[in-house]
C-alpha cells in the first residue's frame, strides 16, 4: 500500500517533467499536481493514525486506479502507456491481495506467500520494465535530438541556398550591368572612330584646298589666256584673208587650232582636280575602278606639294618623278589610295621640311616619286632624303593615333588608314629608312 | 630685246609664243625658256649676255623663283639684268621678299599680257 503511493509520487513526478505537462497538457498537470500532493497526504496520514490504514488503503488503490485509468484511457499518455504496463501487475497484484485479506481471511493466509512472491515478482517486472523504458526513452531522446539536430541542419542548409541564391542573382544583376556598360562604351568608342576617320580625312582635305585652289588656278590661267590669245589670231586671219595673204591666214588657223587644244587640256585638267577633290570629301562609294596609278600620283604629288606650299612660304622641295610609261591599270577605289598617296607625300614632305630646320645651307630637299612594274603588281616608291625614322618610332608608324607631329598638328591616324587601305587592296605598304639619310616608303599594289 | 622666261609650266613657251606673235616676228624681241632655277641658272651662265629681261615664277619645285633671283643678282652683276617676278599669290609677303631681293618688277597671275607688253615698251 505504501508502495503503491511511492509509485504513484514517483509516476506523477515523473510524467510531468517527461512529458512537460505544465506547459503542454496543464490541465492534467493540476490533476496529476493534486494526485501527487493526495498521495503524500495519505502517506502522512497512514504512518500518524494507524486506525485510518483501512480508509488509506481503499483511497490508495482507488488513487491508484484512477491515474491507472487515466493513462490507460486519456488519447494525451499514448506515449505513456508503458508506465501501464510496468505498473499494472503489481497494482492488481495489491489490490487483489488486499481485497482478500479484507474479505477472505482464511483464504488470505493460505494464498498469502503465494502472493507475497507474485508481489515480488510484479515489483522485479516493474523494477525491469522501468529500467527498459527508461533506457527506450533516453534511445528516443537521442534520437529526437539527433533528428532536430539534422532539421536544423537542414534548415541551415536551405537559408545557406537562399542566401547563396541572392548572391547569385546580385552578381548576375552586376554584370549584366557591367555588360551593357561596356556596349555602351563599344558602341560610342565605334562612333568616335567614324569620326575621327572622318576628321583625318578633312583634315587632309584642308591640307589639300591651296594645293588645289593653285592647281586650278594655273590650267585656268591658260585657258583665258588662250583664249585671249585665240580671239586676237582670229581677228588678225581675218585681216589677212581681207588681204588676200592666204598663206599667212592658213598659218595663223594651224595656231588657233593648237591653241584650241591647250585650252581643252587646260580646262580638261582643272576639271579633273576638282573631281578629284570631290571624290576625296565624297562619301566613300568603295567602288574600284581601273585607274591610271602615275596620274593618280601626278595629282596628289603636285597638290600635296602645292598644297603645303601654300601654307608655308618658305617650305620647297625638289620633286623628281620616274614614271614607268607602261603601268599596267590598277583596280583600285580611287579616293581611297589617293588618301594613301596624299599621307605619304605629304609625310615626305614634313620629313625634308623638318631635316631643313636643322641641316646645313648646302641641304636640297628631294622627294621623288617612282612607278614600278613587278610580277603581278605596281610599286609605288617614294623617297625623301629627311632625318629618316629611328628605330624606337618605326615598329609604332602604323598604329592609330601614333604621330610624332607636335599635338594638335597630326591626328595620327593616316599611316594607320593608308595601311589598312592597302591592305585591303590586297597590297602591302613597306618602309626602308636609314637615320640622317631617309626614308622611303614602297607601296605595292596587286594587278589582279 | 632678249627675254628668258623660267617657269615650271611647259605651256608658257607657246603662250608667250603666241602672244608675241608679231614681236618675234618682226625681231623685236627674242625668247628662251627655262623650267626650273636649275635650267635658268645654267641658261645664264652659257649666255649671260643675251638675256636682258627675266621673267620669273616665284612658285616653282625645287629652287624658288626668290632663290633664283637671289642667286642671280649676286652672280650676275655686270650688266644687272632687269628681273621681273611672277607669282600666282600676289600677297604682301612674296611681294616685300621680292623687292628686298631686289627685284625690279612684281606681276601676278594670270598675266596681263597688255600691261607686260607697256612695261617691256618703257624699258626698251
Amino acid at each position: 500500500m505504501i508502495f503503491e503511493l511511492i509509485i504513484a509520487i514517483v509516476i506523477t513526478r515523473y510524467l510531468r517533467k517527461s512529458m512537460q505537462m505544465a506547459t503542454k497538457l496543464p490541465k492534467w498537470d493540476k490533476i496529476f499536481n493534486y494526485i501527487f500532493y493526495a498521495a503524500i497526504a495519505l502517506l502522512v496520514i497512514d504512518a500518524t493514525i494507524a486506525p485510518a490504514r483501512i480508509v488509506t488503503t481503499a483511497l490508495s488503490h482507488l488513487l491508484m486506479l484512477y491515474l491507472v485509468y487515466i493513462l490507460y484511457k486519456e488519447k494525451e499518455f499514448a506515449d505513456a502507456r508503458q508506465v501501464l504496463l510496468a505498473i499494472a501487475p503489481f497494482v492488481l497484484l495489491s489490490l487483489f491481495s488486499d481485497i482478500t485479506k479484507l474479505t477472505y481471511k482464511s483464504q488470505y493466509s493460505a494464498w498469502k506467500s503465494f502472493l507475497e512472491l507474485a508481489t515480488g515478482f510484479s515489483v522485479v517486472w516493474m523494477v525491469t520494465m522501468w529500467v527498459i523504458i527508461n533506457k527506450q526513452r533516453k534511445a528516443l531522446n537521442k534520437e529526437k535530438i539527433k533528428a532536430h539536430e539534422e532539421e536544423e541542419k537542414k534548415k541551415q542548409v536551405i537559408s545557406l541556398k537562399d542566401q547563396l541564391e541572392i548572391q547569385v542573382a546580385e552578381r548576375t544583376a552586376e554584370l549584366t550591368k557591367q555588360k551593357e556598360e561596356l556596349e555602351e562604351t563599344l558602341t560610342e568608342l565605334k562612333a568616335t572612330q567614324t569620326q575621327l576617320i572622318h576628321a583625318e580625312k578633312m583634315a587632309s582635305l584642308g591640307e589639300l584646298t591651296a594645293g588645289i585652289a593653285h592647281e586650278i588656278q594655273n590650267p585656268l590661267n591658260f585657258v583665258n589666256n588662250f583664249a585671249e590669245v585665240n580671239t586676237e589670231l582670229i581677228a588678225e586671219m581675218q585681216m589677212e584673208i581681207a588681204n588676200g595673204n592666204f598663206q599667212e591666214a592658213k598659218e595663223i588657223a594651224d595656231d588657233i587650232k593648237d591653241n584650241e587644244q591647250k585650252i581643252s587640256f587646260h580646262g580638261k585638267r582643272a576639271d579633273a582636280i576638282v573631281k578629284g577633290m570631290l571624290l576625296h570629301s565624297r562619301k566613300n562609294t568603295g567602288q574600284k575602278e581601273l585607274t591610271d596609278i602615275n596620274a593618280l600620283a601626278d595629282e596628289y604629288l603636285r597638290l600635296s606639294f602645292h598644297g603645303l606650299r601654300a601654307k608655308d612660304k618658305s617650305f620647297n622641295a625638289t620633286l623628281k618623278t620616274d614614271f614607268e610609261h607602261s603601268l599596267p591599270k590598277v583596280n583600285i577605289v580611287h579616293q581611297d589610295v589617293g588618301r594613301v598617296f596624299l599621307n605619304i607625300f605629304n609625310n615626305a614632305f614634313y620629313a625634308v621640311t623638318e631635316k631643313k630646320k636643322t641641316a646645313d645651307e648646302n641641304y636640297q630637299p628631294i622627294v621623288s616619286v617612282q612607278t614600278k612594274k613587278i610580277n603581278g603588281a605596281v610599286l609605288i616608291s617614294v623617297k625623301d632624303n629627311g632625318n629618316g625614322i629611328p628605330q624606337t618610332v618605326l615598329e609604332k608608324i602604323f598604329q592609330p593615333f601614333f604621330t610624332t607631329k607636335p599635338t594638335g598638328q597630326g591626328t595620327g591616324l593616316g599611316l594607320s588608314l593608308s595601311y589598312d587601305i592597302i591592305k585591303a587592296h590586297g597590297g602591302e605598304i613597306n618602309v626602308e629608312t636609314k637615320e640622317a639619310e631617309g626614308t622611303t616608303f614602297i607601296i605595292q599594289i596587286p594587278t589582279t | 630685246m632678249k627675254i628668258l622666261v623660267v617657269d615650271d609650266e611647259t605651256d608658257i613657251r607657246v603662250l608667250f609664243e603666241q602672244r608675241f606673235r608679231k614681236e618675234i616676228k618682226s625681231g623685236e624681241i627674242e625668247f628662251a625658256f627655262a623650267y626650273s632655277g636649275d635650267d635658268a641658272l645654267g641658261y645664264l651662265g652659257k649666255l649671260m649676255h643675251e638675256a636682258v629681261l627675266i621673267l620669273s615664277d616665284i612658285n616653282m619645285p625645287g629652287m624658288s623663283g626668290l632663290e633664283l633671283l637671289k642667286k642671280i643678282k649676286q652672280k650676275f652683276e655686270n650688266p644687272p639684268p632687269v628681273v621681273m617676278m611672277i607669282t600666282a599669290y600676289g600677297d604682301s609677303e612674296n611681294y616685300k621678299q621680292a623687292m628686298d631681293l631686289g627685284a625690279d618688277d612684281f606681276l601676278t597671275k594670270p598675266l596681263d599680257f597688255n600691261l607686260l607688253k607697256e612695261k617691256l615698251k618703257s624699258l626698251s
